[in-house]
Order: structure tokens, then C-alpha cells, then sequence
């Protein structure tokens, strides 16, 4: 069936596809044109070769079970996707979190949301042809991902912030290793500037290239780095602050001409101001109340031991669930609540742990929301990334629908490069920051 | 020299040099397509920059054609609407090629079965290697590429020679 | 309060219309007639409310209710800072509804996923066909007696 671009293409144009298997290392996305030489008279985009049915996957598995699944949509800055799903959970369940999860979460969140602007850049750059650019963005990455890594347990898809709070607390060294990534990061953004910012050839191929102005940016639905580089104030850390950002000081830079150059420029700014806030927030961190208890029984000799009596002493978990102690965990989680898992030491050694341990994870039990829906939305990479969940009272969700910034962002895509030149759409394409997993959910 | 006595096909022990030279001179000098989809793709762009580098292998050169290259990496979920262009791919490319599928999404469907996703691409083109992993971690993705080698190394060379033969 | 007054102004100027307002968790929220969107919602998008952000669009399916479908549109006013929920029902007899693309541009694209996965009709929208599955696809995946697993593959799978 003709697609409706080759329906209305007048016969002596040519029909050019970019297609869905694309070099620029965006994903899937197949972009048809019609051209009269170099000039683009008319477009079409079409969209769908990622459909992953996340939607209604989620209506299959439980509340906690399909946190995995939110990894994966905005593939850059999972930990953004994670913190959005569970705080329209704490919403609906009217969870509090503590303090110190709420730093964590706020230190990891701005640090995915730095690894998302540096890959997004990094694009851009190499397909204008700045191949340095590139590496020396994916070295800054690495460094990030060390960190997040090390905190985690995983470099992408982590699944780390939970309903509750976050999985496991900071280990011992985090300090140094976030300080080595801040450097590298620093050091990187310093010499990419010094590389593109004044340069004549990136300048050519960005400025005033792609201009949107501030109604129609409205008008699409735009919301995030893009609008704002058209020079609307909208941030949601700002207009609707959550977790600890009314603490915390950082300013939101606004572009004047909502061209290309403005979206690389905005998202340059951000990446800084990224990096004051995680400063910030790593020095205001509130203290454990648990210390790291260094030695303990092993696991074997408790269990052995909670056959005859209950053991009070601390036991020594196995390196994997390291930071998620008894003694941390009320620091991290909303504990007591029927929300989280119970620390692993009463889980095998006391049967109240037992019981609650089996009863979070048994079908039809654990997680079980009051009947209702709501709406939340956190400040991803792209934009306002919304969770709208209808409950039916059951522990899996009725419907699960996601407000994925970039698929507005990307409707604009056609009217945008109307009358460009082909080259044009590379830089205009790569500014978007199209995220597959995102946009076709 | 036996070659020169008999009148059987020529001896053993010059095609299989020769197999074995050409074994080495591909598997070192591997052209890679990637077909990135999801977020594999991220793993993938790690394992080629500089920190894990696929490039002291001899598959650091990415073509972006099929027709010029000889090894197709495809990188993450293929959904049902994406299949047909994956084999249309897989169909210009030129022998010899070998197929990667990376990633659990790519080997098996990974965690999405559902109404959208094709459950592996086995079901549409020949693999030759699997790494799991969701994603998988750039040094798993290099333990794979030294695996193709080996197979590249070990496995019968096609050649025009031995082609005309059929 | 600050809050409910818009509520109130909206049960006054549309009396048929509004069948309830309401606030829900800290949102506001209110449920409309199904012919008397366009109304409402370009009363909203003029001053001085100026709801000019239209968020999202979406579906969704109570299978066993009579009337079947809900539509649930988020507004945002970038000015008041503030975010509104709509919601109307459909019933599966009459599955169609006004479009919004010629007051938000990114309404066309919502509208034809909410075409794809439920198959609700949007009059008005210049162009209304799939997004996300592909041609000969039969079928709303998102409603709920489609089932999960059920595949209809373009290719012919081996194995």
C-alpha cells in the first residue's frame, strides 16, 4: 500500500527514502521525501519500528515486576524512567520517602540526565562530521556509567530506584569515584566547547537552521530542552518541584532563537548546571543512621542460629546485596510499609520476615494500590515525562500509558524541515534527541 | 610433490594452507553493518569507542551499506514491522557474511513477548553467533567477536576457485 | 480556595455539559459530554485561563462497563503553572469523537495512536491511519479482548 507521500508526490520530483535501518545511529525511523534537487518539498515520517507493546505488557505483570520494563524506554537515562513510574506510585499510594533515598535518587537522576545530553550531543556532532566530538563524549560517558555502575550494579538498564526509595545505599568509595567522573565530564565539556562552539563549519550547519518560535513550540507540545531553547520557561524540577530541587540551587538556561545551535547551546548549559546539582547534592547528602558494619556472622551460622532463638547481632550479607543492610535500610526505604521487600536478614531468619517477604511477591498479594488514576510527571532528558496509571485495586495495573516527550518533539519533524536541504536534516534530526525505545514505546 | 604426480584434486595440504590463510586475513578484517534498533545500541557504541575497543580486533571499521560489508550486527528488538527490512538487508549482502545477534531482544525476543516482537531472528536470517545480555557488557561483546573468529578461522572457505566446481 | 474556583466557574458557564468536577489526588479534574468537547476546551485555551499545552490524549478501555471507552485529555497552562484532566466516555456504538488538530498540532499524531490501538474515529483529523502497526495489521492491540501473545507476522518465520 502507497504510503501517502507517494500517493501525493508530483512525477517529477524524486522520492527518497531514510529508511527505518538508519547510519545516524538514532535508531529505527524511516523519514520519506520528496526533492527537487537538494530541496525538500514535502515529508513524511514514519514511526512505529520499535513497538514494543510496553503498554500493554504492563497490564500483564505485576507493580513491581515491570520496573524492568521502564528501563528500557528511554534507553539514555534509564534512571529517569524509573524515578517517573515510581513516584506516580508513591502519588497513588501516598508513600513518604526518606531524606537521604531522596538525595540519592536526585544525584542519580541529574547524572542520567547528564549521560543522555552527552550521547545526544555526540550524535549530533559525528553525523555533522566531528568524529572527536564523539569519543571524547563516550570517554566522559564511561566515567558515569562507572559511577552508576558501582552504585547500581548495572551500567544502563539498572532498576534501581524502587517504590520505597532506592535498592541498595552508596558504597564507602563513592565519593572519589563521583569526583573523577565530575573532572572527566568537566574536562570534556571544556574541550568540546573550545572544538564546536566557534566553529565556522558546525555554525554554518546549526544556526538558523530549523527555527521553531515560541508558539509554535507551544503549539506542538514541545517541553523540555527544546522548548526551552525557543524561550519558554517550562521545567518541571522547577514549575512543580519534587523530591529535594527547591533545595538545591541551579538555574534553567533559556535559548533566544529555538534554531539548532540553540538546542545544542541549551543542552551544553544544562549538562553544567547538571553538575552543580550533583555536587550539591553529594555534600548536603544526610549521614546514615546505620553505620557499615564491617564484620558480622555469616549468613549460614544465622540461619543455623534463628532455628533456636532469634539473632540479634549483625549478619554478614553476601557482596551482591552489599549496601542494603538492615541497619541502612532505614535510611534508603520507606520501610514498615507493605510497599518494599524486607531486609534479607529477617527474610531468613525470623518468620514475621518470611511471611511479609512471601506475601510482597505472591500473586495477587503485594503491591495492591487503592482503586483510581493519576498523573505525575518528573523533568526526563527530553522533557516532561508523564506516568497516567488507572487502578482497579488488583496488584497489576489496569492501564499504564506513558507521556513520551520526544513523540511530540518528533511530529514536528516534517514541518520543520519543509524547504531545507537534505543536509539539514541530519543536525535538525540529531537535536531532537530521538529516543526509540521512547517515542514507540 | 604429490601435486605433480597424481591427477586427483590438488593435495590436501595446499587448500587447507590456503583455507587457513584466507581464515585469517577475514577474521581480522571484518566490515561491520550495525543494524541498531534499541538499547543495545548504547552497548554497542561503548564497546567501539575508546574505552573497550573493537577496533584492535580488526572490526573497527564501520560501513554503512550492506553491500560493503561482511558482517551484520544486529543490535537489539526487531519488531514484526521491522522484519522484512531486516531481510531485504540481510539479502544484499554479499558472501561471506556472518550474522551477531546482540542482545537478548535480538537472540530471543528477550523479555517482550508480545503481539509486536519477533521472538529472535533466527526466524528470519542465520545466525552465526549469540551474545546475550540485556545489555550486554562490552567485554561480552568482545568475548563474542573473538568467538566469531574462531568460527571464521575454523570453518570451511568459500572460494571462487572451488565454487566453479558445482 | 484558588484551586476549585476553576472548577466552579466551568460548572457554571457549561451547566449540560460538566457532569462532575472534581479534585483527585491534588488534580483537577473534570468529566464532560462527549459532543461537547470543542466547547470546553477552546473556552480553556482563551484568556485568561490559557490552558495553551495540550500534554496528552490517550484511551482508555473498561471492558464489561457500558460505556466502554474513556478519553482523558491533560491540559497545562503554562502561565497558572497548572494541569487539568478531562475525561469523557464513549460507548462502543458511537466511537467517535471530535479531533483537536486545528487547535494543537501534536493532537494529529496522538490521535492517530489512539486510532491505532483502540480504533476510535476522530472527526475532523486530516489524516487518520496507523502509526506504530504496520498496514494489514487487524485489530486494536490495546483493547483488552485482544490478546498479548497473539501475533500476525509479516514475513514468513521459520521455526
Amino acid at each position: 500500500m502507497p504510503t501517502r507521500i507517494q500517493s501525493q508526490a508530483r512525477p517529477d520530483t524524486l522520492l527518497l527514502n531514510m529508511g527505518p535501518s538508519h547510519p545516524a545511529m538514532h535508531g529505527t525511523i524511516r523519514i520519506m521525501l520528496e526533492l527537487d534537487g537538494e530541496r525538500i518539498l514535502n515529508s513524511e515520517v514514519e514511526v512505529g519500528y520499535l513497538h514494543r507493546g510496553f503498554e500493554k505488557t504492563c497490564e500483564h505483570r505485576t507493580y513491581f515486576n515491570l520496573l524492568p520494563y521502564t528501563d528500557r524506554l528511554n534507553y539514555v537515562s534509564p534512571l529517569i524512567n524509573n524515578l517517573g513510574y515510581v513516584m506516580t506510585m508513591e502519588k497513588l499510594l501516598g508513600l513518604e520517602v526518606p531524606e537521604r533515598a531522596q538525595f540519592i535518587r536526585v544525584i542519580m537522576s541529574e547524572l542520567s540526565r547528564i549521560s543522555d545530553h552527552l550521547t545526544c550531543l555526540a550524535a549530533m556532532a559525528m553525523e555533522c562530521g566531528a568524529f572527536t566530538v564523539f569519543l571524547y563524549k563516550m570517554k566522559a560517558r564511561e566515567f558515569i556509567w562507572d559511577v552508576i555502575e558501582q552504585t547500581t550494579g548495572a551500567r544502563m538498564t539498572t532498576s534501581y530506584i524502587r517504590i520505597g526509595g532506592v535498592r541498595a545505599d552508596l558504597h564507602p568509595n563513592f565519593d572519589t569515584v563521583l569526583k573523577k567522573a565530575i573532572e572527566e565530564t568537566r574536562r570534556v565539556l571544556k574541550d568540546v566547547r573550545g572544538l564546536l562552539d566557534k566553529n565556522k563549519i558546525f555554525l554554518n550547519r546549526t544556526r538558523d537552521v530549523a527555527t521553531v518560535s515560541a508558539e509554535e513550540a507551544v503549539a506542538f507540545g514541545w517541553t523540555g530542552p527544546c522548548l526551552r531553547s525557543a524561550g519558554v520557561y517550562y521545567d518541571v524540577r522547577k514549575a512543580h518541584p519534587y523530591l529535594v530541587y527547591d533545595r538545591l540551587n541551579f538555574e534553567v538556561p533559556l535559548g533566544e532563537r529555538g534554531d539548532n545551535f540553540d538546542r545544542y547551546m541549551v543542552r551544553m548549559k544544562e549538562m553544567e548546571q547538571s553538575l552543580r546539582i550533583v555536587e550539591q547534592a553529594a555534600v548536603r547528602l544526610p549521614r546514615t543512621a546505620g553505620a557499615v558494619i564491617a564484620d558480622g556472622i555469616e549468613p549460614a551460622e544465622a540461619i543455623k542460629d534463628s532455628r533456636k532463638k532469634r539473632v540479634r547481632r549483625p549478619i554478614k550479607l553476601s557482596p551482591n546485596l552489599e549496601g542494603s543492610e538492615k541497619n541502612i535500610c532505614s535510611g534508603i526505604l520507606a520501610e514498615g510499609t507493605g510497599y518494599v521487600v524486607p531486609p534479607k536478614e529477617d527474610t531468613y531468619t525470623t518468620i514475621e520476615g518470611l511471611i511479609k517477604h512471601f506475601k510482597f511477591f505472591m500473586r495477587g498479594q503485594g503491591i495492591r494500590p487503592p482503586r483510581g488514576e493519576v498523573y505525575f510527571s518528573v523533568e526526563g532528558g527530553n522533557g516532561e515525562l508523564g506516568y497516567y496509571i488507572v487502578s482497579d485495586g488488583s496488584d497489576q495495573p489496569y492501564r499504564l500509558h506513558l507521556r513520551a516527550p520526544c513523540f511530540h518533539i518528533v511530529s514536528a519533524l516534517e514541518f520543520l524541515i519543509k524547504g531545507r536541504y537534505v543536509a539539514d536534516v541530519i543536525p535538525t534530526f540529531g537535536s531532537m534527541n530521538m529516543i526509540g525505545g521512547e517515542l514507540d514505546r | 610433490m604429490p601435486e605433480a604426480k597424481t591427477k586427483q584434486p590438488p593435495a590436501q595440504f595446499i587448500t587447507t594452507q590456503f583455507n587457513h590463510i584466507l581464515g585469517w586475513a577475514r577474521k581480522f578484517s571484518l566490515f561491520h553493518y550495525p543494524f541498531v534498533t534499541a538499547c543495545c545500541g548504547m552497548e554497542y557504541m561503548s564497546a567501539a569507542c575508546a574505552h573497550f575497543d573493537i577496533d584492535r580486533f580488526g572490526a573497527g571499521w564501520t560501513r554503512f551499506s550492506p553491500r560493503q560489508s561482511d558482517m551484520l550486527l544486529v543490535v537489539g528488538t526487531v519488531t514484526q514491522k521491522l522484519a522484512p527490512v531486516l531481510r531485504i538487508v540481510y539479502d544484499q549482502m554479499t558472501e561471506p557474511n556472518w550474522v551477531i545477534a546482540f542482545g537478548t531482544c535480538a537472540v530471543s525476543g528477550g523479555i517482550y513477548d508480545n503481539y509486536a516482537v519477533v521472538q529472535g531472528i533466527d526466524a528470519i536470517i542465520p545466525v552465526d553467533v549469540y551474545i546475550p545480555g540485556c545489555p550486554p557488557r562490552p567485554e561480552s561483546v568482545l568475548d563474542g567477536l573473538l568467538k566469531l573468529q574462531e568460527k571464521i578461522q575454523h570453518q570451511d572457505q568459500e572460494w571462487r576457485w572451488k565454487r566453479r566446481r558445482y | 480556595m484558588e484551586k476549585t474556583a476553576l472548577l466552579d466557574l466551568l460548572r457554571q458557564k457549561f451547566p449540560r455539559e460538566v457532569k462532575e468536577a472534581f479534585t483527585d489526588l491534588g488534580d483537577e479534574v473534570i468529566i464532560i459530554e462527549q459532543d461537547s468537547l470543542l466547547p470546553v476546551v477552546k473556552f480553556l485555551r482563551g484568556q485568561p485561563h490559557q490552558y495553551g499545552l495540550l500534554l496528552d490524549l490517550t484511551c482508555v478501555d473498561y471492558l464489561g462497563q457500558e460505556p466502554r471507552f474513556e478519553m482523558v485529555y491533560h491540559l497545562y497552562s503554562l502561565t497558572q503553572n497548572k494541569r487539568l484532566r478531562i475525561k469523557t466516555r464513549l460507548s462502543k456504538k458511537e466511537l467517535r469523537i471530535a479531533s483537536l488538530t486545528e487547535l494543537w498540532k501534536n493532537a494529529n499524531w496522538l490521535e492517530r495512536e489512539v486510532y491505532d490501538l483502540f480504533g476510535i474515529n476522530f472527526e475532523g483529523h486530516p489524516d487518520l491511519r496507523r502509526i506504530f502497526m504496520y498496514d494489514g495489521f487487524e485489530g486494536y492491540p490495546l483493547r483488552k479482548d485482544y490478546p498479548l501473545r497473539k501475533r500476525q507476522p509479516r514475513l514468513r518465520l521459520r521455526e
